[in-house]
């Protein structure tokens, strides 16, 4: 039976894709591009799986194959990487004697069991996708191969079992979930809230910026600890919006007087903000410990202090 | 470029075309499979800009504000307008990012999702210029585990947008996601093989045509249930969007994609979300089929021709409302719970209800038993169990706390507590002074506070109700 010519131009595109993919794989420098190609070579199978009128094998191919065993695989490799080293010490005494006695006698069976086989003629697609190719299939498996299929099902559970009590270890502390870590937070006197923002201001609304509380005093918790040990902390004053100030301005220009940036400060009081405080040995937190004065044309309401 | 990949497949898939369960796609020609594919392309992009549209009025409403109605009537022009922000936004890339793959990564994510409209059926036969087609791009006897195989392959879009970018949240949004959408999609097939068994079939026109006196929402309920909560789970929605939790993650996988290439994600996003409310509409809501009252009017009249168009795409956004609906009142979950319930309670049950429906369809299938004379047997089991439940010993209730004796302590383990059952709140600071006020001097009106003894240190508080004190 020749294949159609949509079948012949599916191989010949895929073919090469499926080479180079595969060689991908021997040559790629990163295990992520390496199991890429795997994938690459997988759904390429798949296609062909599917135009040689298997499609429940092509299909399943993809969603076992590539969508769970390779995606786990992907998964240890992006959280793990390739140069986690194994360890290399035995500790299991004689285990290479008995392996390499399994892998004799699994090979003794394999060549007795291929070689007495007898192999009945092709019975052709037509007639094996008769009743529907996923019924045929399923025919074959629990008809058939049904012993085989249970033993191999036995075989990975056991293994799944296997992987569970290796990787199991004894919980040796107590399990601290949510409920005790907020009862510690609470016991502990720690701020129960999130952290307030930082500031945002008429010219300014970056992190190094505090907040103001209700006073109109700088809350240091809300610029990151960070910036604060590094001292990059920046001054309120310097980026509020300047409406008083202008205000003086127009008034001082409405009376008819020369305004100069001296005579605003001299109607104004003094408007200097606290200097950026330097940087600060690692470990301490530094930032404005005073409340900045933030001139009398704040809107803020006088508090006693 | 998928819409011709769609067109070709069946071209090459020529035992698959004819194979179509139960629509006939023999009198197809290439310009009808152009047609189609270019329609259901059409149809996915044009709800997406709908959907955004919609979700966002109706979330509004929700919460009791308008919405988006600025742009065009109703505000239907935002997503257009939306869309036209995201093509002009400048488009970085990040320097430390594996490019090929950071590249690539969208367009696996929506590529895959596009694949999945291709075997849905969108209506019975119908005639497009004289041919004579149902409205289905394609079906195969395996078309549901090639929609569940796509959805696979889909997450590879989101894993490797997460690992490219090179950085930290992105990776865990990334792995978050796997293990989300890989433990879900057990839960999701294991519904679906239900379904399998009843309709006796995996192509999505026989699943339908076998939903013609009864769909399957009402004999497999349990497993519709299971399958709109691993579909919520699988396309990454609130309640579930642990991926993109922005608390946690700032954007998930997105973090570090801007412009079209996070349209792109967004794009697969919202056409995951159709496409996994077709799928439902097409397995438990019977498909393309008229609604009950109306399937009677004119002998199933609205069962022909292109009317069936209209019921699909009805029963399709009833499911788009569903997702907008949880959205607006469900919480996020926590990662640990999210995974508890998937592996301890969806699977578990999705396991014993097919078990259940096994064993009812082998009954009936090799027993030769008819449902309607099952049902007492069934209703009878039902009962034998619900019995048997009683008999299961009731966790005992934790014993109402004994009414304490001890000495109320206002700070027991270290942080303000309220009274136990038997315990009393001692007098306030404030009821004991009026008290010794009224003590000292019972004769006359207290409008001096009492003595400033134990209370000195707060200078200006009121010491008692009817001191007045001047505020500033």
């Amino acid at each position: 039976m020749t294949p159609s010519t949509a079948e012949t131009v599916l191989f010949w595109v895929l073919a090469p894709i499926m080479v180079l993919a595969a060689s991908g794989l021997l040559f790629a420098r990163k295990a992520v591009h390496a199991a890429l190609c795997v994938i690459t070579v997988m759904i390429s199978l798949a296609f062909l799986y599917v135009a040689q009128e298997a499609p429940f094998l092509g299909v399943v191919q993809v969603v076992v194959y590539t969508g769970a065993v390779m995606m786990l695989f992907l998964f240890v490799l992006m959280l793990v990487g390739v140069d986690a080293s194994d360890s290399l010490v035995e500790t299991l005494k004689g285990q290479r004697w008995v392996g390499w006695l399994a892998a004799l006698g699994l090979g003794v069976v394999l060549v007795g069991v291929v070689g007495r086989a007898t192999y009945p003629d092709a019975v052709g697609l037509a007639e094996a996708n008769a009743p529907g190719n996923p019924t045929g299939v399923a025919r074959i498996i629990f008809g058939q191969h049904v012993f085989g299929l249970e033993v191999v099902g036995a075989l990975l559970v056991t293994a799944a079992l296997g992987a569970l009590v290796l990787t199991h270890r004894q919980r040796l502390k107590p399990l601290v979930k949510q409920p005790e870590r907020a009862a510690a937070r609470v016991a502990a006197g720690a701020r129960l809230t999130p952290l307030p923002a930082p500031g945002v201001y008429a010219r300014h609304n970056a992190m190094d910026v505090p907040a103001l509380d209700p006073d109109g005093n700088p809350i240091d918790e809300s610029v990151p600890r960070v910036l604060r040990i590094r001292g990059q902390e920046a001054g309120t004053a310097e980026y509020r919006a300047d409406t008083y100030r202008r205000a003086v301005t127009a008034v001082l220009a409405e009376r008819g007087t020369a305004v100069t940036d001296g005579e605003v400060d001299a109607a104004l009081g003094t408007v200097e903000d606290d200097p950026r405080p330097a940087a600060a040995p690692p470990g301490t937190t530094t930032g404005p410990t005073a409340d900045i004065d933030l001139g009398g044309g704040s809107t803020r309401t006088e508090t006693e202090r | 470029m998928t819409a011709t990949l769609a067109a070709v497949l069946p071209t090459a898939l020529p035992a698959a075309a004819a194979d179509g369960g139960a629509a006939d796609f023999s009198q197809d020609v290439f310009w009808v499979w152009l047609l189609k594919a270019v329609g259901i392309l059409v149809f996915l992009l044009l709800s997406v800009l709908i959907a955004i549209w919609f979700e966002r009025r109706v979330v509004g409403r929700m919460q009791l504000r308008p919405g988006p109605n600025v742009h065009g009537p109703f505000g239907l022009f935002q997503s257009l307008a939306d869309a036209m922000k995201l093509l002009l936004k400048e488009d970085v890339t990040v320097k430390a990012a594996d490019k090929l793959v950071y590249l690539v990564a969208p367009f696996i994510a929506v590529f895959c999702s596009l694949l999945t409209m291709a075997v849905i059926p969108f209506g019975p036969e119908v005639s497009i210029f004289g041919v004579v087609t149902p409205l289905q791009l394609t079906d195969f006897p395996v078309a549901v585990l090639y929609i569940l195989a796509c959805a696979s392959v889909g997450v590879y879009g989101i894993v490797l947008g997460g690992w490219s970018s090179n950085s930290t949240y992105p990776l865990l949004g990334a792995v978050r996601s796997t293990a989300q959408v890989i433990s879900y999609e057990l839960a999701m097939g294991l519904s679906l093989v239900s379904v399998f068994i009843l309709a006796g079939s995996m192509s999505t026109s026989e699943i339908v045509a076998s939903q013609t006196t009864v769909w399957w929402l009402i004999p497999l309920a349990p497993a519709f249930v299971i399958y709109v909560i691993s579909m919520v789970g699988e396309t990454n929605r609130l309640p579930f969007d642990l991926p993109e939790a922005e608390g946690e993650l700032v954007g998930g996988y997105t973090t570090e994609y801007s412009s079209m290439k996070f349209a792109w994600f967004f794009l697969a996003e919202y056409i995951n979300m159709l496409n996994v409310s077709a799928v439902a509409t097409t397995l438990f809501f019977g498909g393309w089929r008229a609604p009950w009252p109306l399937s009677w009017i004119g002998d199933g009249v609205l069962n022909t021709g292109w009317w069936p168009l209209l019921w699909f795409v009805a029963k399709v956004w009833l499911f788009m409302f569903l997702f907008v609906w949880i959205r607006g009142t469900l919480l996020r979950f926590r990662y640990d719970q999210f995974m508890k319930f998937g592996w301890k309670v969806l699977i578990p049950s999705a396991l014993v209800w097919l078990v259940c429906v096994a064993v009812v369809q082998g009954v009936r299938q090799f027993g030769g038993a008819d449902v309607m004379a099952m049902l007492p047997w069934l209703g009878g089991a039902i009962l034998v169990i619900v019995a048997l439940s009683f008999l299961i010993p009731e966790k005992k209730a934790a014993a109402p706390a004994a009414p304490s004796d001890e000495p109320f302590d206002a700070f027991a383990g270290g942080f303000p507590v309220p009274p136990l059952p038997g315990q009393s709140l001692p007098p306030s600071p404030r009821a004991r002074l009026r008290a010794a006020a009224a003590d000292a001097a019972p004769a006359s009106p207290a409008l001096v506070g009492g003595p400033a003894t134990d209370q000195g240190a707060d200078g200006d508080a009121p010491e008692s109700p009817t001191q007045e004190v001047p505020r500033g």
